[in-house]
């Protein structure tokens, strides 16, 4: 790793005004952005050990979880997740377990108990892809780190890549999983900079590549997520994370989906789906909504909504089984949510 | 074996490791296996090469050292975590324990028996990581269910056992205790 200067910031304002110190271009690769947050380091440390982060500065804002950033609050009117509260917490916390089974479940089916408990949920958004080419520098054609130096896994090895939201200039999968469950509960994502506080909604947070796959997110260089907050949505309580990996524990998403469901009998009043391991970013799959939203939950509307999501689908060597497994993962996603006690 | 780590700075050997450590700058105090102490080291140190280097405590291993496989499990207030990506730094002011830290004055920890009695050790590379991680699970849950078992050493890779006898050991302490 290399050597950097380390900081610890015990509020959000002064962790915002410690990265405010070093000058930041808004253009250049995220990956490369000279000072970086430090909160479980699951992710960032690996990066940086890996070579591809090299910040000149971290800010540890472990701290910040002393404070509300580090909690969890639920009332009638929705929940306000901390940005420092850990995966492991917010994963087995009883109200979020029963009011919002979606986060709770995308957080359990994510990585090991050991990294759950480290990583914090501000952190899990920004994780970087698990796209081998970017990992790995000796590769010199990755538009993601290297704007304009080409895309090595599109004519190499690309079994877990994207299928949904893919650009010429690149096909990386985004990894995580809570983040489409935040898209299936229409949340908020909070932040904090340089120039004050604002919000935005959460499926905004992430870019699609387009011919820009070095900016991932709309974050400004130095800005700090701060919470994410959902609102009590009639659909909250009856939802679903499903994830379909090579193995039954401790993978990344080969496909998954986040479904929520306002139903009136067995007709659906309301609908959301994000998909995840098929897309670039965490997917509103607006689309498939459209098909099943006043309709009876039947198999010909469930196909429908499966050949919706993956209408616009463009497949490369290695990752064509994508559309099929998607489309599975989704139908039974749904299937499974309806039929929920709640 | 904790008995005698009582390092105000680390020895001076250490840093001949092929490396481009910035100046050991931090000194970092926390309570490891009961005891306080207080480490210098450089802010790019993780805490499984102070452990390990720093304080010789060789039993915490470092295989993959990207979170994927567990050796390097090591409890932080209470819960098991990764110490190979993880900063010295962060744990300042905190509580770590280590497999050193298991054995009583005169006898092994019962989870580290029940892994002899139960022939869960072939090679021994995974078990402290497992034995960690199991001390974590059964400290917060100690009647946990088969799946849970799973759950707390999923994150635990090991090339030889099969799993099924690091289950068996694990479940064989729980149902000791009751
Ligand atoms: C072996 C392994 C398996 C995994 N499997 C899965 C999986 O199955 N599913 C899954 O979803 N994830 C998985 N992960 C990823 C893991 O969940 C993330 O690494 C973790 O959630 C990141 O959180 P962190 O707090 O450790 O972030 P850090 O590593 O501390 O930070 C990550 C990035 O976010 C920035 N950052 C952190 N907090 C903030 C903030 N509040 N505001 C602004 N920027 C911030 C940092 O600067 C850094 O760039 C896995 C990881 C490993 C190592
Ligand atoms: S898919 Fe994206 S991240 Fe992977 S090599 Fe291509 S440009 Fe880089
Ligand atoms: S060495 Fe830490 S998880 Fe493998
Ligand atoms: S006993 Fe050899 S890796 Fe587990």
């Amino acid at each position: 790793m290399r050597p950097f200067h380390y900081e610890r910031a015990a509020t959000p304002a002064a962790a915002v005004k410690m990265a405010g110190t070093t000058p930041m271009s808004p253009d250049q690769p995220s990956v490369a952005t000279p000072v970086q947050y430090l909160a479980g380091g699951t992710n960032l440390l690996d990066m940086m050990k890996i070579d591809v982060m090299r910040p000149d500065r971290v800010v540890d804002i472990n701290a910040i979880a002393e404070t509300r950033h580090g909690g969890i609050e639920v009332s009638d009117d929705g929940m306000w997740l901390g940005a420092l509260a850990r995966m492991a917490e917010v994963a087995e916390h009883a109200d979020v377990k029963h009011r919002f089974p979606v986060i709770a479940q995308s957080l359990t089916l994510a990585a090991s108990q050991q990294l759950r408990n480290m990583a914090s949920i501000g952190g899990n958004v920004l994780q970087r892809t698990r796209c081998p080419y970017y990992r790995d520098t000796s590769y010199a054609e990755c538009n993601k780190r290297d704007p304009g130096s080409g895309c090595a896994a599109l004519g190499g090895f690309n079994r877990m890549h994207a299928v949904l939201g893919t650009s010429k200039a690149c096909i990386a999968t985004y990894p995580g999983d809570f983040a489409q469950a935040l898209i299936a509960l229409d949340a908020r994502v909070e932040i904090t900079g340089a120039h004050g506080h604002r919000s935005m909604a959460f499926a905004e947070l992430h870019r699609r590549p387009d011919d820009e796959p070095h900016m991932e997110t709309r974050l400004a260089p130095g800005e700090l997520i701060t919470a994410f907050t959902i609102a009590a949505l009639p659909w909250a309580r009856r939802s679903k994370y499903l994830k379909i990996r090579d193995r039954e524990s401790y993978e990344f998403a080969l496909a998954s989906a986040a479904v929520a469901l306002d139903m009136d009998g067995d007709i659906v009043r309301e609908a959301r789906i994000a998909l995840g391991g098929v897309a670039t970013v965490p997917w509103r799959a607006s689309a498939a909504e459209h098909e099943i939203q006043g309709k009876r939950l039947d198999e010909r509307a469930l196909a429908a909504a499966a050949e919706a999501a993956f209408a616009d689908a463009r497949v490369f060597e290695h990752n064509a089984f994508k559309i099929a497994l998607g489309k599975r993962t989704l139908t039974r996603a749904l299937r499974e949510t309806a039929a929920m006690e709640t | 074996m904790t008995s005698d780590v009582q390092l105000a700075t680390r020895p001076a050997d250490v840093s001949a490791r092929d490396r481009v450590d910035a100046a050991k700058n931090l000194v970092v105090s926390f309570v490891l296996n009961g005891k306080p102490l207080s480490v210098a080291v450089a802010p790019t140190e993780l805490l499984a090469d102070t452990l390990r280097e720093g304080l010789g405590l060789t039993g915490t291993k470092v295989a993959c050292g990207t979170g994927d496989c567990g050796t390097c499990t090591a409890i932080l207030d209470g819960e098991a975590v990764r110490s190979c990506l993880m900063l010295t730094a962060m744990v300042a002011g905190k509580t770590v324990e280590t497999i050193e830290g298991l054995a009583g004055e005169s006898d092994i920890h019962p989870i580290q028996q029940a892994f002899i009695d139960t022939g869960a050790v072939q090679c021994g590379y995974c078990t402290p990581g497992m034995i960690l991680a199991a001390k974590a699970l059964l400290d917060e849950n100690p009647k946990p269910s088969a799946d849970d078992i799973k759950e707390a050493i999923s994150g635990n890779l090991c090339r030889c056992t099969g799993y099924t006898k690091i289950i068996e050991a694990i479940d064989k302490v729980a149902n000791a205790v009751a």
